[in-house]
């Protein structure tokens, strides 16, 4: 299969003091890097879920991906076009080709604009003359489960389900190649965020787009992922299939992600469960040498200082550690 | 636009509001037609009246007739009012989105240029334009719209600086949106409520600015009638008679209230809270 | 059951709306004895806000209580005095919000806060920072003495959960409200803040009622559950009983629905259908029956009463009456 999306040594920073602050504090490096020399593929129907807690550069990397932030180093190539290096027509192009659904269903509907405007203001915004917006609204409100008599309203009135509906109506009108999924079930109910998996799936299914999600909850990862990426800091620390990362997973943070998993029935069946101590360090001060050496509850001298090697299981299972769990 | 006339009614003090300011557009408007007499004619014989059938709010010193005089003089007030207001809305509406949206040295200047124009009180600058210009409606709407540009300005730049973060934003970058187009269907709506209270509640201001500039003798020339001119007039004869004080008060403070009322009214109804019943 | 700290009986709320008498909370029983946890679970709209807003007299002005009693250590805190009501509040009863930086003030120091939550004890300031520094010890923030002087916001959400925990409890209350205390954090903060209310609770004595709508942490935490949907208790009993046995046709397909449930890797995910009902125009009869795929003529006309399905676990449903 082909990649649809090739990340490659990608490297994203946020500058912390302005040149001027920096100069007069003396300070050499006056940024931090929220995502780290992070490499990944997405093949064409494919759906890849990344998974890590709060600032580990989730979002940061979903963003650069769509081309919203700008990379420092490495590279990003959609359908074999490099997106780092591109001439605003050609950004137009891949604009099309990708789209965004947001963690924040209802904020990211422009407040004014009617349902109806907000899924086809596509086809405005890349001049598709041809369309008729007014059947295209009802086709892509159909797709979703919504009423058609919903496009006169406004973001405001919708319930949350319905707005991460319009959100997924919005990201399928212009048939995208990619589709990024931001946290597509935070905020919603246990009883509805099933509706919304499955129509992921559905579109997937139907229209051979690729999915790229991230999200913290690891019990619909199990059941929608294809391949699993967990971050970290910044860095992936384990990447491969997401039945053999669930079912034995090789470095330690990701063992411990499972076990912090609470669920009402009988433990799953890791032997181990590991609890963590303390915090996520900060971006601006990381550890030496393994940068989960500080929360690690199997770290030894060696991982203080030096940096982990890359291994690899089963020919996808990458991980970097010291001490890889059997 | 039907319910939102219709909120307001509900609502004792903006209909009240709504009501004076209505009564004022249509007689400032009407006044060739309601006028009784000619507001610049003088007749000598008739000077320093008391109201009466002919005259119902009485003649000043040169026994022009009051109530008519009032009425071309709402037709001043409401030009000076609207044409500043909207002058000083365009340019600020202008200036904040490009303070707001652009980079962050434009921002800084056009913040400084706003803080200049805001440490001179506006009295001085009308006194100095006055002074180079000459007394004129013109140079009254030109010093004042100057003056309010900051504050619109200001407002308009915050309000782009909060919206321009937000998701809904990021999501039309993300769909190819252009500039122009972020700026025009999502930005400027989001803003335009706020700013158009801040504007209606701005008018009686205006208008007394006017008013308080005509008084000074450094608005509307003679003879051509103002609320200020009929003040001032009858300012020097306040010990003869009242009338002329009187006369030129009484749509001041009404004009006031009126905007005022409705202004306040239009700010509760467009409260994000309220909205949701529209 | 014989010691209940908290005793709500026959409790309803109405809010006043501009499309009529919404009804959040319907005749609400509720039981927490002496030194237990109690979870409370539901999912939007089921009314744990509001019922815990009753408790602590804290609903909002278009909130009225038709009908009703919340007993609190023997008294009824809905016939107390506002000013005897401060005072349980605070003392014998207080409460842990989902973002911490809700009851911080962010201007003032931690120990600063700390000390002056403590205004009623006539002791001296020392002692009182003392006791601050011990507790901020026994949340596990580690050197409290220097933590003291922090600002709320140079703390991590963590660490400010902690804070807002120890001032819950410096005053050894006999009840402690939570209030998904945890959904604002990582999975890897959340089994530790979970461990440390389980500790605190033991060595304090004190109860729990804890509201949440994370089914595993529920699971996790709780002596007993209390499933409530659209303003009403449909089912309760011991987390054991809730989780392996559950009874009402709601708690099932709330239990099936959560993907945790699903041992086997599977793309269709199951869902509840339709809505909650509209709380401002209620038909009667059970509350679930229009999402209900078992529902019976009998559910249309007649609120169900309580059943007891096993020991101490029951359900408000037609198809449990025997």
């Amino acid at each position: 299969m082909n990649n649809i999306l090739s990340i490659k040594n990608l490297r994203v920073r946020f500058r912390t003091k302005s040149p001027f602050q920096a100069m007069l504090q003396k300070i050499d490096d006056p940024f931090i890097d929220a995502v780290r020399k992070v490499s990944l593929d997405i093949k064409q129907g494919e759906t890849f879920t990344l998974v890590g807690e709060s600032g580990s550069g989730k979002s940061t990397l979903a963003l650069a991906t769509a081309g919203l932030l700008t990379a420092k180093e490495g590279q990003i190539k959609f359908m074999n076009e490099d997106v780092t290096n591109m001439t605003p027509s050609q950004i137009m192009a891949y604009r099309k080709k990708i789209s965004f659904i947001w963690q924040n269903s209802i904020g990211s509907l422009s407040p004014r604009m009617s349902v109806g405007s907000l899924i086809t203001e596509g086809y405005k915004i890349h001049n598709l003359k041809d369309r008729d917006l007014k059947m295209e609204a009802d086709r892509l409100l159909k797709l979703v489960g919504l009423p058609t008599n919903i496009k006169e309203r406004y973001a405001h009135e919708l319930s949350g389900g319905q707005a991460r509906r319009v959100g997924v109506a919005r990201a399928i009108a212009l048939d995208p190649k990619l589709i990024i999924a931001d946290e597509p079930t935070a905020g919603l109910d246990v009883s509805v965020q099933g509706e919304i998996l499955n129509l992921l799936n559905k579109l997937r299914d139907d229209l051979g787009v690729s999915l790229f999600v991230i999200t913290h909850n690891l019990n619909i990862v199990r059941h929608i992922s294809d391949r699993t990426a967990v971050m970290y800091l910044g860095r992936f620390v384990e990447q491969g299939q997401t039945d053999d990362i669930f079912a034995k997973p090789r470095h330690p943070y990701t063992l411990a992600l499972l076990s912090a998993n609470l669920t009402p029935y009988q433990k799953t069946s890791l032997e181990n469960r590991i609890e963590l101590t303390g915090e996520v360090p900060s971006l601006m001060d990381r550890p030496n040498g393994c940068e989960f050496h500080t929360r690690c509850p199997f770290s030894s001298k060696h991982c203080d200082n030096e940096f982990p090697p890359i291994h690899t299981f089963n020919n996808h299972q990458i991980l970097t550690c010291h001490y890889p769990l059997n | 636009m039907k319910g939102v006339i219709k909120k307001i009614s509900s609502d004792p003090l903006g209909l009240i509001g709504l009501c004076l300011v209505t009564l004022m557009v249509i007689s400032a408007l009407g006044a060739p037609i309601f006028a009784p007499y000619d507001p610049i004619q003088l007749n000598i014989m008739e000077r320093l009246q008391g109201p009466s059938v002919n005259h119902l709010l009485g003649t000043d010193q040169l026994g022009r007739d009051l109530f008519s005089r009032v009425l071309f003089g709402g037709q001043v007030a409401l030009k000076v009012a609207f044409l500043t207001i909207g002058l000083a809305l365009i340019v600020g509406i202008v200036l904040g989105l490009i303070a707001g949206y652009g980079p962050a040295w434009l921002d800084n200047s056009i913040m400084l240029l706003f803080d200049t124009i805001r440490s001179v009180p506006t009295i001085m600058l009308a006194l100095a334009a006055v002074t180079v210009v000459g007394p004129s409606i013109t140079t009254v709407i030109f010093v004042v719209a100057v003056s309010s540009i900051p504050n619109y300005g200001r407002i308009v730049r915050t309000q782009t600086l909060t919206i321009k973060s937000k998701d809904f934003v990021k999501a039309e970058k993300l769909m190819g949106a252009s500039l122009l187009r972020i700026l025009s269907i999502h930005l400027l709506p989001n803003i335009l409520g706020p700013l158009l209270i801040l504007a209606s509640m701005d008018i009686p201001t205006v208008i007394a600015l006017e008013a308080g500039l005509s008084f000074l003798g450094m608005g509307v020339k003679p003879p051509t009638p103002s609320w200020g001119s009929i003040l001032n007039d009858g300012f020097s004869l306040i010990r003869n008679t009242p009338w002329p004080i009187i006369a030129g008060s009484i749509p001041l403070v009404l004009a006031t209230l009126g905007f005022t009322f409705l202004g306040e009214s239009l700010r509760d109804l467009l409260d994000p809270k309220l909205r949701k019943l529209l | 059951m014989s010691d209940n700290i908290l005793k709500i009986r026959d409790l309803s709320v109405n809010y006043q709306t501009d499309r009529g008498k919404l009804k959040a909370l319907r005749n609400i029983d509720l039981d927490i004895s002496r030194g237990s946890i109690v979870g409370v679970v539901g999912e939007s709209g089921c009314g744990k806000s509001t019922l815990i807003t009753s408790i602590i007299r804290q609903l909002d002005a278009n909130a009225d209580i038709p009908n009703g009693s919340i007993e609190f250590e023997k008294q009824d805190l809905l016939k107390l005095s506002l000013d005897k009501m401060r005072n349980i509040s605070g003392t014998q009863l207080s409460i842990v919000f989902q973002d911490p930086m809700s009851t911080l003030n962010p201007v003032l120091s931690i120990g600063r806060q700390m000390i002056d939550i403590q205004y009623r004890d006539k002791t001296s300031k020392k002692i009182k920072k003392q006791r601050s520094i011990d507790m901020l010890n026994k949340v596990g923030i580690p050197d409290p003495q220097s933590q003291l002087k922090q600002y709320p916001h140079e703390l991590s959400g963590g660490m400010q959960q902690r804070v807002s925990i120890a001032m819950a409890l410096q005053a050894g209350p006999s009840l402690l409200i939570a209030d998904e205390p945890t959904t604002a954090l990582d999975a890897t903060l959340e089994v530790q803040i979970l461990k440390l209310l389980k500790e605190l609770q033991v060595e304090m004595g004190c109860s729990i009622l804890f509201v949440s709508h994370h089914l595993g942490v529920i699971a996790e935490l709780c002596d007993h559950v209390i499933v409530m949907y659209a303003g009403e208790i449909v089912e309760q009993g011991s987390t054991y009983e809730i989780f392996n046995n559950p009874a009402h046709p709601y708690t099932v397909k709330l239990l099936e629905c959560d993907p945790a449930s699903i041992s086997k890797k599977q793309r269709l995910l199951p869902s509840i259908p339709g809505e909650i009902p509209d709380l401002t125009n209620l038909s009667g009869g059970c509350i679930f029956k229009n999402r209900c795929d078992q529902s019976i003529d009998r559910c249309d006309k007649q609120t169900p009463k309580w059943n007891e399905f096993s020991n101490n676990h029951y359900v408000s449903c037609h198809l449990i009456e025997s």
